[in-house]
């Protein structure tokens, strides 16, 4: 395989497994409006999850279970969502600012632990030398490329169809009710707060998901993989494709991770060696311009929400 | 355990400054800006760009590293940091408010902040920076604690700055104005309270105590591009802790935070300092969500 066949190939690999965060992210802000500031964080607790799940036994370290790649990913599911419940639990009572503080300092503090509970997390070596699914059948790096990315886009796939169908059900139909009008909702003697509480947890189960996937793409996980940043790609993605569109989700998670790493590369080529730290900062100031931007002018983003039956439908 | 507590008292007073403004802007404009931990980052790094830009030495007063050249910096600081709060509000918050739900306005604010922060590593780089190189020596409480006397000045100059701004909302007729603008702002506009006028007046108090608690930061710390970023939480627990919209809360829910933060780490590994504010959120929202003191009706629900 050639070298640009197999870039192209990790990239859309790891652009599927952001559409998968983006499907999280849809699923609280897009169809149920709930802020989360700390993706990062419950995609960090599947992908350690899972490191430490699958893991080999080593004596310096807890854990080394040695599951099956599917018991890891159950794991991460069952670890991102339990975190997602907590978080879920103290903060929707509440007005929507606390849930938007409350997840940003998840997400702090999951890199926290990630640096510093070495005994668990490996520190910042991170967790190396875990074995990846599907090495033993496919053997060479090419075809497991290959062979991984098939995967990744099944399970994008499942968890599309999954969310469509959720969405047209009758609870999906109540998270948007609720987004739009939390007190009709109530009047109509639905739970707002149960519903948002079920909405956030199996948003942040999703984001678990795809932290499985990534350990078990790489093989290796370390506090670098999981920086603040992440988290506002992934809602650069989300609402650059337009927040309550499956299909937006996918669009702008490429579209994103396009502008990420092509701008990365042209600024390592183009800035001097001295000034590459300052220069990587102008990648960030993108992001950050991309996601006012989109706010103030355009922000059902380029695909957007398919438009509801009820004609004076206000905007999301 | 003396010197935590010393420590924690000048922290607090930094973590103070930011809260006092967060609150306001919460309990007046109604708004959590999550770009204002940035204003504080912004304001000491244009006092560091005055001094170089033209050449004056930070200085000295007596034991205090705040000399007549860094008080000068500090002063056009504000001034620039003001004009920012001003600007991001023109440019994106007020295009926003009212058409959107808020917590989109919230979003806008992680925005503006992400682009001020990486504008200033862009401009001055990441590594850490000092106002002036001079030694400084400590003072000595017996042989229980050493303090920095810029530790001391901090602390005075916040509890004066603290007390002006409750005077300030107090007793003048802005300050009703802007409170009644807090309670009701319905009401208090049909009595005559322009709300261009609180928004100018909050955005200018926010950004002058962000860009002061900046400086301080730079005296007693040093300066880093992720200043903002790490006092975050601390600000928004201490402005929680206080109730929203209450400025002798914030100032109290400051020390507060610092003083658990200092304490805990007696115990607790230095590498999970940035936690331990966080805790104090949570257990603050979960326990008494309204601060521990009253706030503004526009704040906490």
């Amino acid at each position: 395989m050639t070298g640009l066949l197999a870039y192209s190939v990790f990239f859309l690999t790891i652009a599927g497994i952001y559409a998968i965060i983006v499907m999280g992210l849809n699923i609280q802000w897009g169809f149920t409006g709930l802020f989360n500031a700390g993706v990062v964080g419950f995609y960090a607790i599947g992908a350690y999850t899972c490191a430490v799940l699958i893991g080999p036994d080593r004596t310096f370290l807890f854990g080394g279970f040695g599951l099956p790649f599917a018991g890891g990913m159950l794991g991460a599911v069952v670890a991102a969502g339990l975190a997602g419940l907590v978080v879920a639990l103290v903060t929707l009572r509440l007005s929507e600012e606390y849930l938007a503080i409350a997840t940003f300092g998840i997400g702090i503090s999951v890199q926290l632990v990630a640096i510093n509970a070495a005994g668990l997390t490996g520190g910042t070596n991170g967790l190396y030398g875990l074995p990846r699914p599907f090495w033993n059948l496919t053997g060479d790096v090419a075809v497991f490329n290959l062979v991984y990315f098939a995967f990744v886009l099944v399970i994008l796939g499942l968890i599309w169809a999954a969310l469509a169908r959720l969405i047209r059900s009758p609870w999906g139909r109540l998270l948007r009710a609720i987004r739009e009008d939390d007190v009709a909702a109530r009047s109509l003697g639905k739970s707002p707060v149960r519903v948002r509480i079920q909405s956030f947890v199996i948003g942040s189960g999703i984001m678990g998901l795809a932290g499985a996937l990534y350990t078990g793409y790489i093989g290796f996980v370390s506090p670098i993989d999981f920086i603040p940043i992440l988290t506002f790609q992934i809602w650069a993605m989300l609402i650059v494709g337009g927040s309550g569109s499956l299909l937006g989700g996918v669009v702008g998670s490429l579209v994103i991770w396009l502008v990420w790493t092509g701008s990365g590369t042209l600024l390592s080529r183009v800035a001097p060696p001295e000034l590459q730290a300052q220069a990587s900062a102008v990648q960030v100031i993108l992001i950050g311009l991309i996601i006012v931007l989109t706010i103030l002018f355009r922000p059902a983003g380029l695909i957007g929400e398919p438009r509801a039956v009820t004609p004076a439908r206000r905007g999301g | 355990m003396i010197q935590a507590i010393a420590d924690g008292l000048s922290t607090g007073a930094i973590i103070a400054l930011g809260a006092m403004g967060v609150t306001l802007v919460m309990g007046i404009l109604r708004f959590t800006n999550f770009a204002h931990a940035e204003y504080l980052t912004w304001g000491g790094y244009m006092a560091l760009f005055v001094l170089s830009a033209t050449g004056l030495e930070a200085g000295s007063l007596g034991p205090f590293s705040l000399g007549p050249g860094l008080i000068l910096a500090m002063l056009v600081a504000m001034v620039l940091t003001v004009a920012l709060a001003l600007i991001a509000d023109r440019l994106v918050f007020h295009r926003l408010r009212g058409k959107v739900n808020h917590i989109t306005l919230v979003f806008a604010s992680f925005g503006v902040a992400l682009i001020v922060r990486y504008v200033i590593h862009l401009l001055f780089g990441g590594s850490a920076q000092y106002y002036s190189n001079d030694l400084r020596f400590a003072w000595r409480i017996g042989d229980l604690a050493s303090v920095m006397p810029d530790q001391v000045l901090v602390f005075v100059v916040t509890l004066v700055v603290a007390g002006g701004l409750y005077t300030f909302l107090r007793y003048s007729a802005l300050g009703l104005a802007m409170r009644a603008a807090a309670e009701n702002p319905a009401l208090s506009a049909i009595n005559g309270v322009r709300f261009r006028t609180i928004l100018l007046v909050t955005w200018t108090i926010g950004g002058a105590l962000a860009a002061m608690s900046g400086v301080f930061y730079g005296v007693t710390v040093q300066l880093r591009p992720d200043v903002g970023f790490q006092l975050l939480l601390p600000i928004f627990a201490a402005a929680i802790l206080g109730g929203i919209g209450n400025v002798v809360g914030a100032l109290a829910g400051g020390f507060i935070v610092a003083l658990v933060e200092a304490v805990a780490l007696l115990w607790i590994p230095s590498g999970y300092k940035l936690a331990i504010p966080f805790i104090v959120l949570l257990l603050v929202l979960w326990l008494r969500p309204t601060g521990l003191f009253r706030g503004t009706s526009g704040g906490a629900k």
